[in-house]
This record gives C-alpha cells, sequence and structure tokens, in this order.
C-alpha cells in the first residue's frame, strides 16, 4: 500500500497559501538587495554571452546586447535564476512531481508543439525587453512597489493572454 | 541593506523556485488554464503575493526601515510596457509558459520548457537587432520617473492597498472552489490505493 501511495504526486499549495509566502520572500528581497524577483535579466546575459561566442563583434556593437555581453554572467540576477532552477528541481522531487515528460497543449502533435514552445518562447523573450522585465521582474516586482508601471504591464498580460488562450482553446482538451 | 552577492542571489532564487513549483507554476497546462478561466490559481498566488509585499513595504516603510527611494520602482514607458505585457501573455498562450515558469518547468522535468527558453533567446537577439530602429518610440517614459498607482490616482497607498484587496476577496469569492483542471494537471492522492 506504501509503494502504492509512492507512485503519486503530493497535493499542490493552496493558491493563498503559496501566494503569502512569495509575497514574504519578495519582501525580503526588496528589503536585503533594494530590487525584488526577476528572470529576463539573466536570460538576457546569457543569450548575449553565448550568442557573444559565436559572434563576438556583433554583440559587442550591438547596442543593447553589448553591455549585457561586456558585464557577462557574474550578476545577482543569474545566481538567483540558479536557485530558481535548484529550488524547483527539489520542490518538484520533494512533491513527487518530477516527470519526464513533454507538457504543452494536450491536442496537439508533438511536432506542432516544438513549433509553438518556440514562438511562444520569443514573443515571451521580445515582449520581456520591451517591457524591462517579465512576469516575475515586471508584473509581480513592479506591482508590490505599486508602480503604475506593474499593472500596466499586467493588464496587457492578462488582456493578451486571454484573447490568445481563445485562439489556442482547440489545442487543450 | 545591500546584499547583491551570488549567495543571496542563490538563495532567494531557491526560496522562489521552491515556492512556484509547489504553486503548481511548473506545468504549463495549469498555467494556461488560467487564460481559459478553468484555474484560478495563477491570478490568486500572484495578487496575495503582490498584496502581501506591498503592505509589508509600506508598514516597514512607515517604521522607517525601508526607505521608498532606495527601492527599485520602475518608470512607465507606456507602449513598451504595455505591449511588452501583451507579448509575454500572448508567449503564455501560445507556449505555455512565461520566463521563470519555463525554468521552473525545465527543472521538475517538461521536456518543452526547453525549446521555450530556446525561443526566449532567439526574442532576445531580435530585440537586440531592432533596438535602435524601435528604442525611439518602446523606451519613451511616460508621466515621471517611478510613477505609482497611488500618485496616478491621487490616492494615498493605504487606499490603493485596500481596492486591491477587494479586488482579490471578490474574485476569490466568485472563484471559490476547486478548480476544474487541477485534477487533470496534477493528480491528487488517489484514495483508493491508500
Amino acid at each position: 500500500m506504501q509503494a502504492a501511495f509512492q507512485r503519486h504526486s503530493r497535493p499542490l499549495w493552496n493558491p493563498y497559501v503559496a501566494g503569502i509566502a512569495m509575497g514574504i520572500a519578495l519582501l525580503l528581497a526588496f528589503v536585503a538587495t533594494g530590487h525584488g524577483l526577476g528572470v529576463t535579466g539573466a536570460t538576457t546575459s546569457l543569450t548575449a554571452v553565448v550568442a557573444g561566442s559565436v559572434a563576438p563583434s556583433a554583440i559587442e556593437h550591438n547596442h543593447y546586447l553589448g553591455s549585457y555581453l561586456q558585464n557577462g554572467l557574474d550578476s545577482w540576477i543569474v545566481w538567483e535564476v540558479i536557485g530558481i532552477a535548484v529550488g524547483a528541481l527539489a520542490a518538484s522531487l520533494i512533491g513527487r512531481r518530477f516527470r519526464l515528460e513533454f507538457d504543452g497543449p494536450t491536442e496537439a502533435k508533438r511536432g506542432t508543439r516544438i513549433a509553438l514552445a518556440l514562438v511562444g518562447g520569443a514573443a515571451s523573450g521580445f515582449g520581456a525587453r520591451m517591457a524591462m522585465g517579465c512576469t516575475s521582474g515586471m508584473g509581480l516586482s513592479g506591482s508590490s512597489t505599486l508602480a503604475a508601471a506593474g499593472f500596466l504591464f499586467l493588464i496587457g498580460f492578462f488582456v493578451a493572454g486571454i484573447a490568445f488562450g481563445k485562439v489556442t482553446k482547440g489545442l487543450w482538451a | 541593506m545591500n546584499y547583491t552577492g551570488a549567495i543571496s542571489g542563490i538563495v532567494f532564487g531557491l526560496v522562489f523556485g521552491f515556492i512556484l513549483e509547489n504553486a503548481g507554476f511548473g506545468s504549463g497546462c495549469k498555467l494556461t488554464a488560467q487564460l481559459r478561466f478553468k484555474d484560478w490559481a495563477v491570478f490568486k498566488v500572484m495578487f496575495t503575493a503582490i498584496l502581501v509585499a506591498a503592505g509589508g513595504l509600506y508598514v516597514l516603510q512607515g517604521f522607517g526601515l525601508v526607505a521608498m527611494d532606495r527601492l527599485f520602482v520602475p518608470s512607465v514607458l507606456f507602449w513598451g510596457t504595455l505591449l511588452g505585457g501583451m507579448l509575454v501573455g500572448v508567449g503564455m498562450a501560445v507556449g505555455s509558459y512565461c520566463p521563470g515558469t519555463s525554468i521552473v518547468a525545465l527543472f521538475s522535468g517538461k521536456i518543452d520548457a526547453s525549446v521555450f527558453l530556446l525561443g526566449i533567446g532567439i526574442g532576445t537577439l531580435a530585440f537586440g537587432g531592432a533596438y535602435d530602429s524601435i528604442k525611439g518610440w518602446v523606451y519613451k517614459q511616460t508621466g515621471p520617473d517611478s510613477l505609482t498607482l497611488p500618485q496616478l490616482l491621487h490616492m494615498p497607498a493605504w487606499a490603493v492597498w485596500m481596492l486591491l484587496f477587494g479586488v482579490l476577496v471578490a474574485v476569490g469569492y466568485l472563484t471559490r472552489g476547486p478548480s476544474e483542471s487541477a485534477p487533470k494537471a496534477m493528480p491528487l492522492v488517489d484514495r483508493q490505493a491508500v
């Protein structure tokens, strides 16, 4: 009986409990560092460094990515994203939710899922640079300081997400 | 305080990633269910977190423990902020994740999240390529530096907080009860097996 139990994932946290925990973590981050929690600062640094190793002069001379290449990977946000990865791995293992699988639209073929993930990621990456932050860095952290920018971001995020959620509705069971 | 070293980054990241995964945000199925109103966890977690952090910052500031002018408060770049937010929303509807959740998903075993992350890299390079021709209007600031909702609405911060709290209570009440997608996205313990 114990073995049967082991195969199942533990339940997720109640959303309000998770929200309170996340809020406290955000608050402590603001007190300790002066800013909240982000992600795309790190993906931009990584992109600049990887692209810079392939085409050094193109990235060095790029007015946007050049400074990211120069600053390299040793920054708070890169360490923080490494922490996110390890924290998520630990939580999924402890919660018995770690599964090597293909997530994404349940009704779409694998090739379609890969294409959608790539296109969605590109839209997300471009958008996060336009907004100078993603759902974490601008939506969550920005709004925690009651910045108008944070809420403007969230309005755009949910309105466009819901509209395109209608378009992609058929891909989900 | 200014703890911005590697240890500080790793510790805050660990905590953030641990909470995100336990909230179910490593599942593209659960994340996109919010956009189809099948599951309200994304909204509830984010809004609760914003209220706790904003309330905490307000109280700590009142006691003189946090100086608001030393916090990073983003300015409104109207088109950049709005269109950027919209593109991140489209990215979630189409690709199942946003940047942070794609990392959480990848490290809980979701292979498609690695493709999403590769897409982020491509989008970032595309922005770098377009930067010179679009920065004029994309990064054009609207209003004063670090404009806040209390300034914009001419209301005290506590009143704005109460208003946002009211929104959370109303949405929470209207969407109470177990969500439709939760059992499918993340099977609960099978009572019969126990």
